[in-house]
């Protein structure tokens, strides 16, 4: 594999990354916040990518369809917050999971309802179609370096809320101490509710920004969701540190694998049987891994003591 | 339905079929919901647009949504055969289902004849004298392609599909016809909807063309993604990645690529023509490959049914078998094991107006028969 | 007697006296939904040591009910073929020793899940659970040989000594006598020193170390059993739809296998069986209203979970009493 060939695979790895990053950041603020395991996250990111198409079809303009997706998913996460989410934070983690597994059921089929079996369609805005020439000659698709360039904004603007604002400073210590905060006069309710319309806009942003290059139909959230649930668990549950170096592992391997493993296994036998083994053993690579680190680290690599 | 009135409905049905025995009951599971339930729907309308047609009154069709589930199939066809008594079944678009739900039913005596799903197993050794196929073998549009790369003069192909049955048999199929080199063959993962890698490799390996099987959602995600990408090697098909239903998701990326197909809107016979003009005024949208096929399925059974009722096995199964019916594709005719011998064209992806559609370039293959008919021991 | 025991005996008899009462009445296909529902059952007990006695919440538990089906396929298939495992082992079309193969080849791989997994706590347990069942559930796919992705079709149901399994009633009332079976066999060892120890261990885990139990190894045990049980359910499903797929290793499974506890009622002994038979009625019957019927089945849970926590027997018998 030439050089040229190999930076562009680590590119398309770590945009696979950034976009998970996206997902797993709020997925891991609502659980070291609120201790909720949230099933529905892969919905959110659905309603995202649905309103985004359906913004777009209606003005014609990517960017409001952007603000469409992250209004849209902040607005039903914040209703769904209020009317289902918030009587499961004293309960189990089955009947969380069990609850938000009925919601995705319900937001599933209600979406059919509403748009219908077949996909829909969102485009990407025509100035950023098309390839560029990066330095070493290498083109590489514009939008997608725009997908990296906004996953890496979305980082840097969740550490900077979380380490220098009061927002940051409340939610800090609502994972640290749930109880105590509430002793100390923080309105609970209004904060959950919050963190948790905040969690379900990065879930539609990155369902809006996939969509302009995916498919945009019902079901398209699940396999994202348990990406992401593998990505915060490899990186410690309720920390975005961990979320963003889980989520750039698994975008790498996942990458890296796919490619690499049926060539790897091409050293040692036929080419059908390599590429088949190798595809199998790649689309169980993360897994692999994701176990691996457990048995290391059983909170994950940045995760307090369970 | 309580079970009590169920268990009344079961009793009386059982008795019912004795007593009127020309009405003529038909089972259609297919899939409604879910991703690729734009193929099922697709089915029921052009098959119910035909039933619709003829206006007779004996016929009874039950329809099934499977949700592409397995389990869901069998259930459905068990209660179709136990419970309703249906003469003929129908309607089921994936393979896996397929060979869940056929074999036991044709052992039954029941009738299937499949509007979609053809897999090579049923084609050749598991052939049955009850199963009849109307769409095509699964593999014959792949070995379309193969054919056309040849005359389109390319020699070194980079191929790719994804890792399950359907996905290898695909890739065989357009080596079976094809005789330049492979570039490369490679095979993703279902369901995958990222294909930044593959287009890389696609871009870097020197390949003057690319055939790929994506169905539903992957095709989408794939075409869009190979159009940002900017790679202009030239791009391949089968049908079912550019089906009517798709374009409208896919956009302006997929204008262009050829793909290959048994039917297309613009097949210039009578039949065709009255039939893109019938739904268009029913449904107010074009008809896919998929909805003619389920149009052809049920003229084929409305014309065997003017010579015989089921319950005269041999007589309804030579009336099939002569297949005298006006057909979309013009001409048609079974081969020695019940599948279609019949002309596969090229098409391409070309605006009409402002709606996204397919328009004959040409034809990759004449009579074409499947690869697995000197298997079949009927 | 208290009325959850009352439960206990009359749910499961009006399971059978459904199917009893279809035959009489020649409607074959009720017996297929009663016999679905048995089988359903039989993997929700088995999944109940484990969720609703250890308290372990595992999202995985689709890949042993999935390897007792598969050792169910590809036995039969080598049978059916003539053609032998490897080339030295024999297929078999025989119900019991299917059973056998499926037990020990689930409980094998609980053991392995087992004592990995359960390392962890919490809500990384339920993640490590959920990456085994994908790992399986991948490697199905991918795995040429018995289908891959299309699955496998049995075309014939094996053979039971003495009976003649195609005729559904008979198929039916071996189902059912392996969920009596087990449940008897849940319910002993409810009250048995074990089960004692292991929900001790679930309540209050920092206590029971304290009095010198061993969680890990109480868990894994429970968690080994259930696996077994949930892979002859997996067995008994395949010979039902005569047909394997990946499908049957799905975490959508491992979710289904999780919602028929809790509907009908979570460590309850008939729970299970309360949640199947309510589950397929409520598919049959919500089915033929929309063809959105999941939203009704999504709302219906929803409530279940929200405001009726015990599932149906909890509102039936009240919570659960303790032990006598």
């Amino acid at each position: 594999m030439s050089a040229a060939l190999l930076i562009e695979q680590l590119l398309n790895g770590l945009q696979f990354g950034v976009m998970l990053f996206v997902m797993a950041a709020g997925l891991t603020l609502i659980f070291g916040v609120m201790g909720l395991i949230n099933l529905a996250h892969g919905s959110l990111y659905m309603i995202g990518a649905f309103a985004a198409a359906g913004a777009a079809a209606y003005t014609g303009s990517f960017w409001l369809a952007l603000v469409a997706a992250l209004m849209a998913a902040a607005i039903v996460g914040a209703i769904v917050e209020m009317v289902v989410i918030r009587r499961l934070y004293d309960r189990d983690h089955l009947d969380q999971v069990l609850a938000t597994f009925a919601l995705i059921l319900i937001f599933s089929e209600g979406t059919r309802f509403v748009f219908g079996s077949l996909p829909l369609y969102l485009d990407t805005p025509s100035v950023l179609s098309g390839p560029t020439t990066l330095p070493g000659g290498i083109e590489y698709s514009k939008y997608r370096l725009f997908i990296i360039a906004v996953g890496l904004a979305v980082g840097a603007g969740l550490y900077g809320l979380i380490a220098r604002t009061r927002l940051g400073i409340q939610i800090r210590a609502g994972e640290a101490d749930r109880e105590m905060i509430a002793a100390l006069g923080v309105d609970i309710r209004k904060l959950y509710t919050l963190v948790f319309a905040l969690g379900a806009a990065l879930a539609g942003l990155a369902g809006a920004m996939i969509g302009a290059i995916q498919a945009v139909e019902v079901g398209m959230g699940e396999p994202v969701l348990i990406l992401a649930f593998v990505v915060i668990v490899i990186g410690g549950i309720g920390s975005i540190k961990g979320a963003f170096v889980g989520a750039l592992l698994v975008g790498l391997t996942d990458t890296l694998g796919r490619v690499l493993l049926p060539q790897v296994f091409g050293l040692v036998m036929d080419a059908s049987s390599a590429t088949t083994v190798g595809a199998s053993l790649a689309s169980m690579s993360i897994y692999i891994l994701m176990a691996g680190i457990l048995l290391f680290k059983p909170s994950g690599l940045f995760g307090g003591t369970p | 339905m309580t079970f009590k009135t169920f268990a009344i409905a079961g009793l009386m049905a059982s008795t019912a079929s004795m007593a009127v025995a020309q009405d003529v009951r038909i089972g259609m599971i297919t899939t409604l919901s879910g991703g690729g339930a734009g193929l099922g729907i697709d089915v029921r309308d052009g098959f119910m647009l035909a039933i619709d047609q003829a206006g007779r009154d004996d016929i009874e069709v039950i329809i099934e949504d499977d949700e592409r589930a397995p389990d869901r199939a069998v259930q459905q066809a068990d209660r179709m055969i136990q419970s309703d008594d249906v003469d003929i079944m129908t309607g089921i678009i994936w393979s896996n289902l397929a060979m869940a739900v056929i074999p036991s039913a044709t052992a039954q005596g029941v009738f299937y004849l499949s509007p979609n799903a053809g897999p090579s197993q049923l084609a050749g050794r598991g052939c049955h004298e009850n199963y009849f196929n109307v769409a095509w073998q699964n593999d014959n549009l792949h070995e379309a392609a193969g054919a056309y790369a040849n005359t389109a003069g390319y020699t070194n192909s980079f191929i790719l599909a994804p890792n399950y049955p359907a996905g290898r048999d695909a890739l065989t199929g357009y080596q079976r016809m094809y005789e330049g080199d492979v570039a490369s063959e490679v095979y993703t993962q279902l369901g995958q909807t990222d294909y930044a890698a593959e287009i890389s490799q696609i871009r870097n390996s020197g390949a003057d063309s690319v055939y790929f099987f994506l169905p539903g959602g992957m095709g989408i995600a794939f075409v869009r993604q190979y159009a940002e990408a900017g790679v202009d090697i030239p791009l391949i098909g089968p049908a079912f990645s550019f089906d009517q239903g798709i374009l409208g998701a896919v956009g302006e990326a997929a204008l262009g690529v050829r793909n290959t197909s048994q039917w297309s809107h613009d097949l210039d016979n009578p039949a065709n023509v009255a039939f893109v003009e019938a739904f268009q005024a029913e449904y107010d949208r074009l008809p896919s490959l998929y909805a003619s096929q389920g149009f052809d399925t049920a003229n084929l059974i409305l014309s065997a049914l003017d010579v015989a009722h089921p319950d005269d096995a041999d007589a309804f199964r030579e009336a099939l078998r002569a297949a005298n019916f006006d057909s979309t594709r013009g001409d048609f005719a079974f081969g020695p094991n019940h599948h279609p011998i019949q002309d596969i064209y090229v098409r391409e992806v070309v605006m009409e107006g402002d709606v996204l559609t397919n328009a004959i370039v040409g034809t990759a293959l004449e009579d074409h028969a499947d690869a697995y008919a000197g298997e079949c021991n009927m | 007697m208290r009325l959850e025991t009352i439960l206990n005996l009359l749910i499961p008899a009006i399971l059978l006296a459904t199917a009893l009462i279809a035959s009489a009445m020649d409607a074959p296909y009720i017996i297929t939904l009663a016999t679905r529902a048995a089988i359903l059952a039989l993997a929700a007990v088995g999944l109940n040591f484990a969720l609703g006695l250890g308290g372990l919440v595992s999202l995985g538990h689709a890949a042993f009910f999935g390897i007792g089906g598969y050792a169910m396929g590809i036995l039969a298939f080598h049978a059916q073929t003539y053609a032998p495992l490897w080339g030295v082992i024999e297929g078999t079309r025989s119900m019991p020793v299917i059973w056998i193969v499926a037990v020990i080849a689930s409980a094998f791989a609980a053991l392995v899940i087992g004592a990995l997994s359960l390392r962890t706590s919490g809500v990384y347990f339920i993640m490590i659970t959920l990456a085994f069942g994908q790992m399986l559930f991948y490697f199905a796919i991918s795995w040429p040989a018995y289908g891959g992705e299309d699955g496998l079709s049995i075309y014939i149901r094996n053979d039971f000594p003495g009976v003649n399994t195609l005729v559904p009633i008979n198929f039916f009332l071996i189902c059912f006598a392996l969920l009596a079976a087990v449940m008897v066999l849940f319910d002993r060892l409810t009250k048995s020193p074990f089960g004692l120890a292991l929900q001790a261990g679930r309540q209050n885990p920092a206590r029971a170390e304290a009095v010198g139990l061993t969680p890990y190894r109480l868990r894994l045990v429970a968690f080994v059993i259930s696996g077994a049980i949930t892979g002859l359910a997996g067995a008994l499903f395949a010979d039902l739809n005569r047909f394997i797929s990946p499908g049957m290793l799905s975490w959508q499974m491992s979710g289904e296998l999780i919602v028929l506890i809790v509907l009908g009622g979570l460590a309850r002994l008939s729970g299970p069986v309360a949640g199947a038979m309510l589950f397929v009625m409520l598919e049959y019957v919500l089915e033929g209203l929309s063809t959105y019927w999941h939203i009704y089945l999504g709302a219906i849970l929803l409530g279940v979970v929200l405001f009726a926590r015990g599932g149906l027997i909890g509102l039936v018998a009240g919570r659960e009493v303790a032990h006598e």
